[in-house]
């Protein structure tokens, strides 16, 4: 039922809006939320209480108290009061067994009360522990808020926007937009955020509503939230006009449904035209509690009992009810027969943001408000929240009898009753903060909005002393509920394809990831893939490759210094194969650097070590401001390794040079013509073959690759994936940096001394080298064989008589060896062929025999033929 | 660490778009015993104050730069190009 119209109302009666609460159709216009609607089908119970099951009704009206949350199209702790009416929108209770009428859970309200003291959960049920499991359980069914739906899925989609504002005002009301008016007149960007208002731009300035500031950081960041888009704010300055939060009464019977705030009243009265009950008592320490008799006045409400707590003050105040409604209140041992209870106690600054950006906190015991002080340069505070507020009385810390009477709620969000907090504090819990953690006061939805001071005068009551010895708790963001989604925002897995990536896909390769890469697996049987690169010719696309050209009259001076290699005397046209060490001695990363020309070098990494050797090249070229540039060509260009003994026929068809071994010798570098496309062509051996590695650029990648297959179909061509090529490095005993290298790998005792060149004057590393080599080897990386066929695990134990020798890093099963082959790391003592070891495999043990030299083609005749 | 920077380049950017490389070390000139390189290799000063640290502007213009920050405020007094190179050093 509604009033007749209200000069200031937001409904607009001629446009109905139909949504659905438990499934039955509830009508309301335009302008009213889904809780005012609910309310005027007649509906006072909006939830039931997070421990107790308590009913209970409309209480801010302002989305700060946690009393009408719901779930609304599936997303649940909605605060339906302040949640607009939208069509068809379905609309449930939460935290209820059966219905809000009816729930089954309110049993505990009844008889729980003995076995769920507070901090019940750290005492009644920890014994005996094996029945925690059942225990918690039970707990999550019956306490807490709403739930997820489960298979609903990432059913709405956040978005993060960055942001910036000269001026960011937070908070929408009078002083706020002052504030805003005279910054926007003044000639500064202002951006306003209101949790009402409506968005758009409002003269000079522009809006953001509703939204809601979540929390101050470093460097002015401001993250808002507007629904389903997260705003990171960076405000060069912050003005925080909050406002003030009404307080509650702390008494017995002070959450029965119809005890309210007066906002509330004011809101459903003008904003939405509804009656807010029948008979009325104000208690109130304001002018602004007193103040809401207008409303009710003219809503037809008889206001039985106005109570001033500054001229005034009951000793005890007692709300009594039935079935969980208020019927009547009890002020000194009167009865007053009463459905609507408006308190109002000291409205307190709401200056949670403020603390956050790091202001202090000071009580203010003449008027019994708490007032942030030394604001952090760049913020300030203007309005109530500063401290602007009307006199008013300092409320009771309870207006409890001596026969302590019903429950008195001290949080109406957790159900922490003034019993609750007495009884912490008897336990020893008696600083605030040590309090607000074991009885979780402060810790629920309204993050402190009503419970904060009343907490603190209970304390400085029991502790006899006073509020500002008691102090406040820590702010800490966020100040006002967020979805995870938000802050998540959009779900992204960005992914690098080489341009080569759908000829992949279309063959049936199985795609991986390696670091950020897309790359194929194999194509459907890793191990004829592998011998086929053996036996016929593969091609693989390497595009993923680190690639950088490195030039400049410093460019050989730079890459010595960088590496343990020499590079200076290279000839042109020449390739050298390179590990990156860093001052620490550690291997970095591997690849092949060729001399393009006298100041140009042309340099290879691996594919998930590309970022980190570009960054590392560019640092040390800031340190030594040698003259040289380093360009990154990894995007720009594709690569194709052609391997196998037939690749050289397969190159001669296309290519417009001698491909002949004189033409291009093992280790060169060459330009030329293949199939059109201007390639670089290096000759080098990974896998073990003959092979050439074409690098081009990346648009001509399918073009290259499909005129290869089509021209080497004769020669039993196969495209090969990455883990053919694994075996087939390992059969060479190619090391993988990071696979069988950690961070404790040097090149000495990986077995590659001839690549450090100590003799040099410096490079990156040396030091820690030379240390290396004037001790004894910790360890030593070799290759080993299988006895039998077994594959060891990867990381698998090396022992020796019942202790650790060492660890496999790579193992594999070679179809052209037909033996059970791998590398890892052991004691020096066992770095010598043919030495004995024994590993670990699926709880017994296997034995394989070490071995020093590639298991294929050791001398390396395949890869110069 | 919510901070601006501000990149030599490109201007005041969020601090998330940068990677920071810690402070800036000096590496001992000649062969150093194993106990100079230790300190050199792993020991920072860490100091609670203005600091002198290398960053780079990953998700930007790629560029090294030095940053003078203060640690306990995060707020940063200084950015600037590394000395760019006068002349070219003399050959080894």
């Amino acid at each position: 039922m509604r009033l007749p119209e209200q000069p200031n109302e937001r409904i607009d009666r001629t446009r109905p809006v139909r949504f659905f609460f438990a499934g039955r159709p509830v009508e309301g216009f335009e302008g009213d939320t889904i809780g005012s609607a609910l309310f005027a089908s007649g509906r006072r119970v909006f939830s039931r209480s997070f421990k107790y099951h308590r009913r209970r009704g409309l209480l801010c009206c302002s989305g700060g108290c946690p009393n009408c949350m719901m779930r609304v199209d599936g997303v649940p702790n909605v605060r339906v009061c302040v949640e607009p009416v939208r069509e068809g929108a379905q609309v449930y209770a939460q935290n209820v067994l059966g219905s809000l009428e009816r729930d089954l859970l309110a049993a505990v309200d009844h008889f729980g009360g003995p076995f769920t003291p507070v901090g019940f959960y750290y005492r009644t049920m920890i014994r005996p522990r094996s029945l925690w499991p059942l225990y918690e359980k039970f707990l999550r069914n019956v306490a807490g808020l709403g739930r997820l739906d489960e298979h609903a899925g990432r059913s709405r989609r956040f978005d993060t926007e960055h942001r910036r504002a000269e001026v960011l005002v937070i908070g929408g009301g009078r002083s706020g937009r002052k504030a805003a008016r005279s910054a926007a007149t003044a000639g500064r960007q202002v951006v306003l955020v209101d949790e009402r208002g409506v968005a758009g731009v409002n003269g000079d300035f522009e809006v953001l509503a509703p939204a809601r500031a979540i929390g101050i950081y470093e460097g002015g960041l401001v993250p808002v939230d507007a629904g389903g888009v997260l705003y990171r704010f960076r405000a060069e300055r912050i003005v925080v006009a909050t406002g003030a939060l009404e307080q509650p009464l702390v008494f017995p019977g002070n959450d029965l449904v119809g005890v309210y705030l007066p906002e509330a009243v004011r809101r459903l009265v003008d904003d939405w035209s509804l009656k807010p009950g029948e008979r009325a008592v104000i208690v109130s320490a304001d002018e602004r509690g007193l103040g809401v008799a207008d409303q009710l006045q003219r809503a037809g409400t008889s206001v039985v009992e106005r109570i001033d707590l500054r001229s005034a003050p009951p000793r005890t105040l007692e709300a009594r009810g039935n079935r969980g409604r208020l019927s009547s209140v009890v002020v000194d041992g009167r009865e007053l027969e009463c459905d609507l209870l408006v308190m109002s106690g000291s409205r307190q600054p709401a200056y949670s943001l403020l603390a956050q950006a790091g202001a202090r906190v000071e009580y203010d015991a003449d008027r019994g408000i708490f007032v942030p002080t030394d604001l952090p340069p760049n913020v300030e505070a203007v309005g109530s929240v500063a401290g602007e507020l009307d006199p008013a009385a300092v409320p009771a810390a309870s207006f409890n009898g001596a026969d302590e009477g019903g429950r008195c709620f001290v949080c109406v969000c957790e159900d922490v009753t003034e019993k609750d907090m007495k009884r912490a504090i008897a336990e020893g819990f008696d600083s605030i903060e040590l309090a607000k953690r074991y009885t979780t006061v402060t810790m629920g939805p309204c993050q402190g909005r009503l419970c904060h001071a009343p907490a603190i005068r209970l304390h400085a009551r029991e502790h006899e002393t006073d509020e500002a010895t008691i102090g406040t708790t820590t702010a800490r963001p966020p100040w006002a509920p967020v979805s995870l989604g938000l802050l998540a925002g959009r779900g992204h897995e960005p992914a690098k394809r080489t341009s080569i990536h759908h000829r992949h896909v279309e063959a049936g390769a199985t795609m991986m990831w390696t670091g950020l890469w897309r790359r194929a697996h194999s194509y459907g049987h890793a191990g004829n893939e592998a011998l086929n690169v053996h036996r016929a010719v593969g091609v693989i696309d390497v595009s993923t490759l680190g690639k950088l050209l490195v030039q400049g009259p410093d460019a050989a001076r730079f890459l010595e210094r960088l590496y343990p290699n020499r590079f200076g005397d290279m000839k042109i046209g020449r390739i050298r194969y390179g590990v990156l060490g860093t001052d620490a001695g550690r291997i970095m990363d591997d690849g092949t650097i060729a001399r393009l020309g006298e100041e140009q070098y042309y340099v290879t990494t691996t594919s998930t070590g590309a970022d980190a050797v570009i960054e590392w090249f560019e640092w040390w070229n800031a340190v030594w401001g040698l003259d040289v540039e380093i360009v990154n060509l990894t995007g720009a260009l594709a690569a194709v390794n052609v391997a196998g003994p037939r690749a050289r026929e397969l190159l001669g068809r296309l290519a417009d040079v001698d491909t002949s071994n004189e033409g291009i010798s093992y280790l060169d570098a060459k330009e030329a013509v293949v199939a059109g496309v201007p390639c670089l062509i290096l000759r080098i051996g990974f896998v073990g073959e003959l092979g050439y590695e074409l690098h081009f650029t990346s648009p001509y990648g399918e073009y290259l690759w499909d005129t290869l297959l089509e021209y080497g179909a004769d020669l039993g061509i196969r495209p090969f994936g990455l883990e053919p090529q694994r075996i087939l490095r390992l059969e060479k005993m190619h090391i993988l940096v990071g696979q069988d290298t950690d961070s404790e790998s040097n090149v000495l005792e990986a077995g590659m001394p001839w690549i450090a060149k100590l003799e040099k004057d410096d490079f990156v590393g040396k030091w820690a080298l030379e240390h290396v080599q004037g001790r004894a080897f910790r360890e030593q990386l070799v290759g080993f064989e299988m006895t039998d066929g077994v594959v060891p695990a990867e990381g698998g134990q090396i022992v020796l008589d019942g202790r650790s020798a060492g660890r496999v890093t790579s193992a594999r099963l070679s179809p052209q060896l037909g033996r059970a082959i791998g590398m890892a790391w052991v004691r020096p003592e066992l770095a010598r062929e043919d030495a004995e070891i024994e590993i670990r495999v699926n709880g017994g043990v296997a034995s394989a025999r070490v071995r020093l030299k590639p298991f294929f083609d050791p001398e390396g005749e395949r890869l110069r033929s | 660490m919510s901070f601006l920077l501000n990149c030599p380049n490109c201007g005041p950017r969020d601090v998330n778009e940068f990677a920071c490389a810690g402070e800036v070390t000096s590496r001992p000139k000649a062969s150093p015993d194993l106990r100079r390189l230790t300190d050199y290799v792993y020991f920072r000063r860490n100091v609670a104050g203005v600091q002198r640290e290398w960053w780079y502007h990953r998700f930007g213009c790629e560029i090294w730069f030095l940053a003078e920050r203060d640690t306990r405020t995060n707020e940063v007094l200084k950015t600037e190009l590394p000395q760019a190179p006068t002349k070219r050093p003399a050959a080894q």
